[in-house]
């Protein structure tokens, strides 16, 4: 009896110690070498995997950043200036200043704005109904209203408004990953320049169809008219198939273009309000 | 026994409420709105500039590139202007607007109606005379009927196919054409088995158009190689591979085209046009449309010039009823919605079909139990709510994989869903967006 168990533990060890040596070799073999600065430099990264950087994930990005020389177009846009300053302090490399940016929904196609000339009762989703159908206004650029781009933002940046039925993007939360732009179909979704208190100037309309048509199928439509382009100080402005188009890294916020564009089109957020000027004095002295 | 295709199908009820009703030519309306894309393929290249008079029947866009079809002036008139306006499918396009004046045809078109029967003209012929005159296939899918024509080099054909099916509820402006022009049909059938160098056609009817089976049968006595089959009824019998294997037993493979079973397949309206170019010398610039409805106070076949408004089509049925909750361009399964009824007729308008409001709205989706009845009703054996859900998570190559691209997209998936799943739409979502990406690989 205790000669089958001695047996039994001989022979086990003897098995155990021989796969151990093989092991051992194989291992030495197929040894994988990597940077031990990947795993530390994916540690300082947000760890969402949106894509926002253009890689397929986090680690992608760690593995770039290790490989790369330097940080030229390079970014985190979800960690922005903090993450990518902890990456080059890793790397012992110079992290560049990277403006911080947004997304800005550029239609303002609301019931009250743009008639519905249809009703839409396909699947809910922005790509189908594209290309299904131009739209349930009369204007076929415009914001198709399915939510695609709230259901590809991964930070709670978004919702849909049910009355003005257009996605809505809350700036504080926005990390400006590109999510949403992808996803819409219809490019209607831009990232532009963070300005400093968010504030925003930008053409809140995609229609490339002339004047008329335009402005019959959406109140607030871009007719094309120039007159944005003509009185702009910086050159911000450009027309291109009769749509104005404001380069957030050109625009001062001069608020010029919004006082001069007969179909209020472009939008101003962030601002205070203009006519609340006259009523501060009157605050204080009630103060 | 009728044939029949063996896999998967369904039965809606037909509600073919206009298949008593006679062909009713409507005038040349007030103005006409001629899209230059009413084709797959490239769009055609205005030849005409604002102001200028055109007569019926005077090309006014030229075909560009091999995959595209000419576009000729339907009526006689002045072009008031190129420009672009929304069509069927609720985009913009380029489109000839003609003021109408008058009713002048180009002096070659014989507008008389005596049956030619003798064919003289040789295949190559044929194939130029049919891309002249613009011709497309008349069932739906409007591709360049020349280019079907053409047996490709190395591949042989020995069987034409007419498609009197007309599968489709509500439609019937193919089975009027059957017993209207019998003979001018098959006279284009027996002009299309020229062009293909083959020796016998078959004339596919299902058993529900007795009339039509009846009077073809009879009919095709005089035309030698022409047989009439008439099959069970059963949704979509009128699919080009399900027509093929009903009649014939032959498969198309995965990814193949009819030739390579040595099969061609032309619907009916094809072949009457097929027949007017040839003997008439008359381009495709009318079409039959059938326009019908459970209310419409009077549904019927109507023949007008393409490019009419559908408003028009549709006072011509009596108005739009009141309890109207949509307009359908085509057929109720694989037709579209429209946006708004102010388009023009295109060259694939088969029928204009106003569905009440209570019957028109689509239920509420459900979760999919996989039941399996969108599995079992596929006629091309797809399993369409795995191909539906790969699409709606954009998991492309697995949707490749399950050969999304041998949809071809008739509905009866969604038709049969007990969840009221909207599989067709993201199917077709899939399907294009697959396509793309494969023509992408191969320009690469």
């Amino acid at each position: 009896m205790s000669s089958i168990v001695l047996l039994t533990i001989i022979m086990l060890s003897a098995l155990g110690l021989l796969s151990a040596v093989i092991l051992y070799f194989v291992a030495q073999k197929f040894k994988v070498v990597e940077d031990p600065r990947i795993d530390i430099v994916t540690e300082v990264l947000p760890g969402v995997n949106c894509g926002g950087c253009g890689y397929t994930g986090c680690r992608a990005f760690a593995e770039a950043l290790v490989k790369s020389t330097s940080f030229e177009g390079l970014n985190c846009p979800v960690g922005g200036a903090d993450t990518m300053g902890k990456a080059a302090a890793i790397l012992g490399r110079q992290a560049l200043a990277v403006e911080p940016k947004v997304a800005v929904v550029r239609c303002n196609g609301s019931p009250a704005n743009a008639a519905r000339t249809s009703f839409y009762d396909g699947a809910v989703n922005c790509r189908v109904a594209h290309s299904l159908y131009g739209g349930t206004t009369g204007c076929q650029y415009g914001c198709l209203g399915c939510g695609d781009c709230v259901v590809a933002c991964k930070f709670d940046a978004m919702y849909m408004d049910p009355v003005t039925e257009l996605p809505v993007i809350l700036d504080d939360k926005c990390v400006a990953c590109g999510a949403c732009v992808k996803a819409c179909p219809r490019n209607i979704i831009e990232l532009r320049k963070r300005n400093k208190k968010d504030r925003k100037i930008f053409v809140s309309c995609v229609n490339k169809d002339k004047g008329g048509p335009a402005r019959k199928a959406c109140k607030v439509a871009c007719i094309g008219c120039g007159k944005c382009v003509k009185v702009c100080p910086y050159d911000a402005i450009t027309m291109v198939d009769k749509l104005a188009f404001i380069d957030s890294y050109k625009c001062k916020l001069c608020r010029k273009c919004v006082t001069e564009c007969p179909t209020a089109a472009i939008l101003e957020i962030g601002f205070p309000i203009k006519e609340a000027k006259p009523a501060e004095p009157a605050e204080a002295e009630t103060n | 026994m009728f044939k029949t295709f063996p896999k998967g199908g369904i039965h809606p009820p037909e509600n073919k409420l206009t298949a008593g009703k006679p062909i009713v030519v409507l005038p040349a309306p007030l103005q006409v709105t001629v899209p230059v894309s009413q084709h797959i393929g490239a769009p055609a290249t205005p030849m005409v500039e604002k102001g200028a008079a055109v007569k019926a029947g005077q090309v006014i866009a030229q075909a560009k590139g091999f995959v595209s079809a000419n576009i000729h002036s339907p009526v006689s008139g002045k072009v008031s202007k190129i420009d672009t306006v929304v069509d069927t499918t609720g985009y913009k396009q380029t489109a000839i607007v003609i003021d109408v004046e008058g009713d002048e045809w180009v002096e070659t078109i014989d507008r008389s109606k005596t049956l030619v029967r003798d064919v003289t003209m040789t295949r190559e012929q044929i194939i130029e005379r049919c891309q002249q005159c613009g011709l497309v296939g008349m069932g739906g899918a409007t591709f360049p009927t020349h280019i079907k024509m053409t047996v490709p080099a190395g591949k042989k054909c020995d069987l034409l196919i007419i498609n009197g099916v007309e599968c489709e509820p509500y439609l019937t402006s193919d089975h009027r054409l059957m017993l209207e022009k019998g003979a001018e049909v098959l006279t284009g059938a027996s002009i299309i088995m020229r062009a293909l160098g083959v020796d016998s056609a078959v004339v596919g009817i299902e058993a529900n158009k007795p009339d039509a089976i009846a009077h073809l049968t009879e009919l095709a006595k005089g035309f030698k190689g022409v047989t009439v089959q008439s099959l069970k009824v059963k949704y979509p019998q009128g699919g080009e591979k399900q027509l093929i294997k009903a009649c014939t037993g032959r498969e198309v493979p995965s990814g193949g085209l009819p030739v390579d079973v040595g099969v061609v397949v032309q619907n009916v309206g094809t072949a009457l046009a097929v027949y007017e170019a040839v003997q008439k010398n008359k381009p495709l610039m009318e079409r039959v449309v059938t326009v019908t409805g459970r209310s419409v106070k009077n549904p019927g076949n109507f023949q007008v010039r393409i490019g009419t408004p559908v408003t028009a089509l549709i006072e011509a049925a009596g108005g739009l009823p009141d309890d109207t909750g949509k307009v359908i361009n085509g057929g109720p399964m694989m037709g579209k919605a429209l946006a708004i009824t102010d388009v023009p007729v295109t060259k694939g308008t088969s029928g204009i079909i106003m569905f009440p409001a209570e019957s028109s709205k689509r239920a509420e989706v459900l979760p999919c139990i996989r039941c399996g009845k969108c599995s079992s009703a596929c006629a091309m054996g797809l399993e369409p709510w795995l191909i539906s859900v790969v699409s709606e998570k954009a998991m492309w190559d697995k949707a490749e994989q399950e050969k999304i691209t041998d949809c071809m997209e008739c509905g009866a998936c969604a038709y049969t869903c007990p969840a009221k799943r909207p599989l067709l739409d993201y199917i077709r979502l899939g399907k294009s967006t697959v396509i793309r990406m494969a023509r992408e690989r191969i320009s690469k």
